[in-house]
């Protein structure tokens, strides 16, 4: 009687433990649930307010001329090797990943059509501004970051000029007004690469190639890519200025401001060309019904 | 509320009457102290840095902030020109309540503040004369040449020649650099300069130089001046004023964080142990924690 009032007692404890152990757990996985989520909404709220605050300083006035040059050259002009050269490549890239699958519908002189709606509507200007996240972006959050740490944003505050205006709005400035030209020169020069490979190296009738180009390439498709850039020009100077403004200390700090201004760019440049894509499709439906399609 | 709807432009409440005893028809003037902070209250990422801190300095004064290290110098100063938000009171500069002022507003006061960064906070795109001339770019209209006259006149006050004019931050010794903080804070002849630690990593013939040039600044501008420091000679060379903080964790709840507030020479003379001590250098009770808690271990 004794063993068996024993034997239940441990069993009840082992019960009882196991019981608490996943209580514990349960608690402690809400409780970092929890911490997640306060974390993003802190973040997404500080990342608010610093908008706020840039659109009010960007009303307000232009910066000198002196400090928007160098920020227009660094992001404009030092950009345009790389976009143009990633705009040919990925136009050549179009022209040989398609060119079997039409091939095989005997439907290749139609590739002019998807390559140069493609770069227009999508690859232009998303590559483009992957390019600029990922060689302007990175920068602008390591550079700030690196002022950050070193009080030198403290030290424009004391000197009685507003570090968002003297900062940002240069940057975000050059990122706004020069991502569409940038847009237009990889769609350009993604056009070229695309057109070159599939006439001289796939032989495909140069007549057809820019008659299909001309017949479902519109100058809505145009203008769709290049507003689309604008929102990602905007969005890139944002987020990388505030993962600048916001730098943890050391070297690890600026490190991190540097790759998460990147992966959120990134991330933000899918998510708005998906939301724009769907928006300006509808635009493009509701004036234009009889849109002809490609296939 | 009530109190913000009567006084809308943040203005320091006027002392009362009965603070003072006036005669009848006796003129008196109140002179309010150009800066005064009530009950200041600040934490960092939620840990609490300085508590009930109450200060006020009078037009003119040169006051040293001592204190060992994490003891919430740094933040005080910060706190004092509003690059830190604190969690509860308020620091009245000429009767303006800083933290309470608009963006723009709050931009132009700083313009009266002339503020010395321990590494010195030289922005690395500019040489050294572009960083001595940027405030007189960004906020006057003077010409390049008065530019040029100005910044050759600061830093000629600070003991550094022309020829480094066109060297880069990252060319120059930490004193130098220091000195050119120096001359940049004083370019636009503010009314109250916050050094934050200007002797730290210098070596003693450079923190002399550096305490001698505040004693000269103080002597060719009027200005009020706040030193925090932890080195004892650069308070009692250079400050009317000392006053010492104490870090919050070693304090009980009902302790005050301001240990000593008085003159320079009597600091020795301090009831406090824990101010004497510090004056002195010496860290017998800190070793003995050490100790003991290597002991426990």
């Amino acid at each position: 009687m004794t063993a068996s009032a024993n034997s239940s007692v441990i069993r009840s404890r082992r019960n009882s433990t196991w019981v608490e152990s996943i209580g514990q757990y349960l608690a402690d996985w809400i409780a970092d649930l929890g911490a997640i989520i306060v974390g993003g909404l802190t973040e997404l709220g500080s990342f608010s307010v610093f908008c706020l605050r840039t659109c009010r300083w960007l009303m307000f006035r232009l910066p000198k001329w002196e400090t928007m040059i160098p920020n227009f050259y660094q992001i404009g002009v030092m950009s345009l090797p790389v976009i143009a050269l990633t705009g040919t490549f990925i136009g050549m890239v179009m022209a040989v990943q398609s060119y079997t699958q039409f091939r095989m519908l005997n439907l290749e002189t139609r590739l002019g059509a998807v390559i140069n709606m493609a770069l227009v509507r999508e690859l232009g200007p998303v590559l483009a501004a992957t390019m600029l996240a990922g060689r302007v972006g990175s920068a602008m959050a390591a550079q700030l970051g690196t002022m950050r740490i070193t009080e030198q944003i403290d030290a424009l505050a004391v000197l009685g000029t507003n570090p968002i205006h003297y900062l940002v709005v240069p940057r975000f400035w050059a990122c706004f007004v020069l991502i569409p030209m940038l847009t237009l020169v990889a769609d350009f020069m993604g056009m070229l690469g695309g057109g070159f490979y599939s006439i001289y190296l796939l032989g495909i009738d140069f007549h057809h190639y820019v008659q299909n180009s001309r017949e479902f390439v519109g100058l809505f498709d145009l203008f769709a890519g290049v507003l689309k850039s604008c929102f990602f020009g905007a969005a890139i100077a944002l987020i990388a200025c505030h993962r600048g403004f916001h730098c943890q200390a050391g070297a690890e700090g600026v490190g991190r401001a540097a790759t998460t201004a990147f992966v959120a760019s990134f991330v933000t440049i899918l998510l708005l060309d998906l939301i724009l894509g769907i928006i300006l499709e509808a635009i493009n439906v509701a004036l234009w019904p009889q849109t002809p399609k490609i296939l | 509320m009530a109190a913000d709807a009567q006084n809308p432009l943040n203005l320091i409440p006027p002392a009362s009457p009965t603070d003072r005893a006036v005669r009848p028809g006796q003129q008196v003037s109140v002179e309010r102290p150009l800066i005064d902070i009530q009950d200041l209250w600040v934490s960092l990422e939620g840990h609490p840095v300085l508590r009930r801190i109450r200060l006020q300095v009078p037009r003119g004064q040169t006051l040293a902030i001592i204190g060992e290290s994490g003891c919430g110098k740094t933040v005080l100063l910060k706190t004092l020109i509003a690059l830190i938000r604190p969690s509860r009171g308020k620091v009245y500069f000429d009767g303006l309540d800083l933290h309470r002022l608009s963006e723009k507003e709050l931009t132009r006061q700083r313009r009266r503040f002339g503020f010395v960064f321990q590494q010195a906070a030289l922005f690395d795109s500019m040489n050294v004369y572009q960083n001595v001339a940027f405030p007189l770019r960004q906020h006057t209209e003077k010409s390049e040449e008065e530019i040029r006259q100005i910044v050759l006149a600061r830093l000629a006050e600070v003991g550094l020649s022309p020829k480094i004019l066109n060297k880069m931050p990252s060319e120059l010794s930490g004193g130098m650099r220091k000195r050119v903080g120096l001359a940049r804070a004083l370019v636009l002849e503010p009314e109250v300069i916050l050094y934050d630690e200007p002797t730290t990593g210098l070596d003693p013939i450079m923190s002399d130089v550096i305490n001698e040039l505040i004693l000269q600044t103080r002597k060719r501008h009027p200005v009020t001046s706040i030193i925090v420091t932890h080195d004892m000679r650069t308070a009692q060379k250079t400050a009317d004023r000392v006053v010492m903080l104490y870090p919050l964790s070693r304090l009980q709840p009902h302790e005050p964080q301001i240990l000593y507030d008085g003159p320079p020479d009597q600091i020795e003379q301090s009831p406090d142990e824990r101010v004497r001590e510090f004056v002195r250098g010496e860290a017998e009770q800190r070793l003995q924690e050490i100790r003991s808690g290597l002991s426990e271990e």
